[in-house]
């Protein structure tokens, strides 16, 4: 391992960097982006270490010819990452798209603020939710993982990579602006200690013959300059990359394309529960948020109302077994969000029971007595 | 018994995939053939050459030709080139697009692409408009000109390309029309050769869109038109390059800038090695 990355130990570190010292160790090697606060310090810090430990870093005119210049680089072998906000996340919609058709692995970290539009550069939010699911048009599937603190965007960084790199798809960090700027404890373990996932390559000559195959899940990908020749393209294709309108083609890929994650979404699916063992009252939450209920459930339990949370850690694929097991067990379940309800409606899509919403509007970090006092009037 | 014979430039095209989709009279088949007659007389190796594309007619180009091709997102080809160069300088790139691509939706990208001395080769035909959609107007329509947006005659301004890229500081700037088809193969072996950022604009008729509603209903009538009118002059003032299609202007053409200044690969060897000798 190159003697420049991070080393094992402790330390205080702000998220933003967190995340960036997580991509050099997952073995980014091609950082792509454009200033966006709140995560500039991603790229800022990367313009200082990309270089420092061989790799290619370069601040480019916008978020489009950001995603463009990741899915290219990652075409030509590199493990390639931007990171951005809502306005840019926008932007970089249709070549997330590009990432998603040609099978590409790529990670971007949306650090999420206050919306819409230009909206609360510089405060959180948690409105880009569904846009990380639905952003680029056409069918798809997304896969998406919420930090909740400096270690996950640490760890969350490394594993977005690593389902990259395994699924040939574009893998989003859905992070805040308050764990990016925030500080606590980072635990960086030894390098042996850390899954360290590498794309399938090719092989030439190709035994399969022709570019894709839609009929595996999982394929070899193809990199350019092996002699491979093929076409790779942002049309709808067949086997051989060439453009068709024909419609048994069109479902061949798409379906291949959907079926890749959801076939597999099992191994994706991640959370953590707390207390639910015995919780009447369920709180479903993530990010920043997740931090905020963790408090309120404290608090509510000492007034002796038995609650738990369900934090997502992938929140797509949605975790749809355990909503729907825990959705059997209590009597009412709660998800506070900072957007007037977005990850809700996906897990009101499988819950059994009624779903509450609790609306923290963009800002600032959810008070923990706004959700103790809503609890506490229904459980009354 | 007809016999079948290779042809010898079987090895560089996807022949499988003939017939192709352009026009008759369209100047694409010849920019394919100067493309594959270029790259078949250079001693840089087949699996080097990658060929990226945005959205339009002349980017269904690398689909026809046998090497590494990427048809990427409208405008976007020169970025998602940028990442594949430098990820792997050996890779030989070339981005192969429409004026539409390149200068409309993908202006801001060629700007800095030009400005970094990216390098790439970036070859433009353009047949000023939007030959795929219908023909639309775009940056490089002429004056007056009708298209399907401009049914009244076209009232803005349009791009004199030699003279925007060499302002933008481009190494290497030619122009040429689908007639001088010796003349661009040479031009893009001399670019493929150059260090930082080529650009060369091939003019092409588009007969059933932007011809046939000015006056070039078939791709020889404007053929004549540029036999009638271009004129060589490699030391052409830029600032009178543009394309006056009433006839009463040269259509230039030349080979109007070569220069060496560090490439954007050179500048970025030197930051990694320093980078990475520090403590």
């Amino acid at each position: 391992m190159n003697k420049k990355l991070i080393k094992p130990g402790n330390y205080f570190m702000n998220g933003n960097f967190a995340c960036a010292e997580g991509a050099l160790i997952a073995g980014l090697n091609f950082y792509a982006g454009y200033p966006i606060t709140p995560s500039s310090e991603i790229m800022e810090r990367l313009s200082y270490r990309l270089p420092q430990v061989g790799g290619h870093f370069i601040e480019m005119e916008d978020e489009i010819g950001s995603m463009a210049a990741i899915v290219g680089a990652s075409n030509a072998g590199a493990k390639a990452m931007t990171a951005t906000s809502g306005p840019g996340f926008s932007l970089m919609q249709e070549n997330i798209g590009l990432a998603i058709i040609t099978e590409t692995p790529v990670v971007v970290v949306d650090e999420m603020r206050g919306g819409p539009s230009t909206g609360l550069p510089t405060r959180v939010g948690q409105g880009d939710i569904m846009q990380a699911m639905w952003g680029t048009h056409g069918d798809h599937e997304t896969i998406a993982y919420a930090p909740s603190s400096v270690q996950e965007m640490f760890d969350l960084t490394i594993k977005a990579f690593n389902t990259a790199e395994r699924f040939r798809q574009p893998v989003i960090v859905l992070t805040d602006q308050v764990l990016g700027h925030m500080s606590e404890r980072l635990v960086v373990k030894d390098y042996s200690d850390y899954e360290i996932v590498e794309r399938e390559l090719r092989e030439f000559p190709d035994p399969i013959g022709h570019v894709h195959d839609f009929s595996k899940d999982f394929v070899p990908m193809v990199i350019a300059g092996k002699g491979f020749h093929y076409n790779i393209d942002s049309l709808t294709h067949d086997e051989m990359g060439y453009p068709s309108n024909d419609p048994e083609v069109e479902e061949r890929m798409v379906k291949h394309l959907v079926e890749k994650i959801r076939n597999n979404a099992e191994k994706i699916v991640e959370f953590k529960e707390y207390f639910v063992d015995d919780a009447e009252i369920l709180i479903i939450a993530y990010g920043i948020t997740a931090r905020s209920s963790i408090q309120a459930i404290k608090v509510l339990r000492e007034k002796g109302i038995k609650v738990g949370m369900l934090r997502p850690i992938a929140l797509w694929p949605v975790p749809r077994k355990k909503i729907i097991e825990l959705s059997e067990k209590v009597r009412a379940i709660y998800v506070p969000e900072i957007n007037f309800g977005q990850y809700s409606h996906a897990i009101m899509e499988f819950s059994k029971i009624p779903v509450k919403e609790i609306h923290f509007p963009p800002g600032s970090v959810p008070d923990p007595k706004i959700m103790i006092k809503k609890i506490e009037v229904d459980a009354s | 018994m007809i016999e079948e014979v290779e042809h010898p430039k079987d090895m560089y095209l996807r022949s499988d995939r003939f017939p192709h989709i352009w026009c008759p009279g369209c100047g694409l088949g010849i920019v394919l053939k100067s493309y594959v007659d270029a790259i078949s007389k250079l001693d840089i190796p087949l699996d080097s050459h990658v060929l990226v594309s945005g959205i339009g007619c002349t980017a269904r180009l690398p689909g026809y030709a046998n090497v590494d091709s990427y048809h990427t997102t409208h405008g976007r080809a020169i970025p998602f080139a940028t990442g594949l160069k430098i990820v792997n300088p050996d890779l030989q790139v070339t981005v192969i697009s429409g004026d539409g691509d390149l200068f409309n939706i993908g202006g801001n990208h060629i700007i800095h692409a030009t400005r970094r001395n990216m390098d790439l080769l970036v070859i433009c035909v353009n047949n000023f408009n939007y030959g795929m959609t219908g023909g639309q107007h775009g940056a490089t329509t002429p004056e007056g000109a009708r298209t399907s947006t401009t049914p009244y005659g076209n009232i803005e301004h349009s791009f004199n390309l030699p003279h925007v890229m060499s302002s933008l500081g481009a190494s290497y700037v030619a122009r040429w029309t689908s007639l001088h088809v010796r003349q661009l193969t040479r031009s893009i072996m001399k670019a493929m050769k150059t260090r930082g950022f080529s650009f060369i604009e091939v003019i092409s008729p588009c007969p059933p869109n932007f011809g046939k509603y000015n006056r070039f209903p078939d791709g020889l009538s404007e053929m004549q038109f540029f036999y009638d009118h271009s004129v060589l002059d490699n030391n052409a003032d830029l600032s009178e390059a543009y394309i006056d299609f009433s006839g009463k202007r040269p259509l230039i053409v030349g080979e109007f800038v070569q220069k060496t200044r560090p490439s954007y690969l050179d500048l970025e060897k030197e930051l990694i090695k320093k980078a990475m000798e520090e403590p």
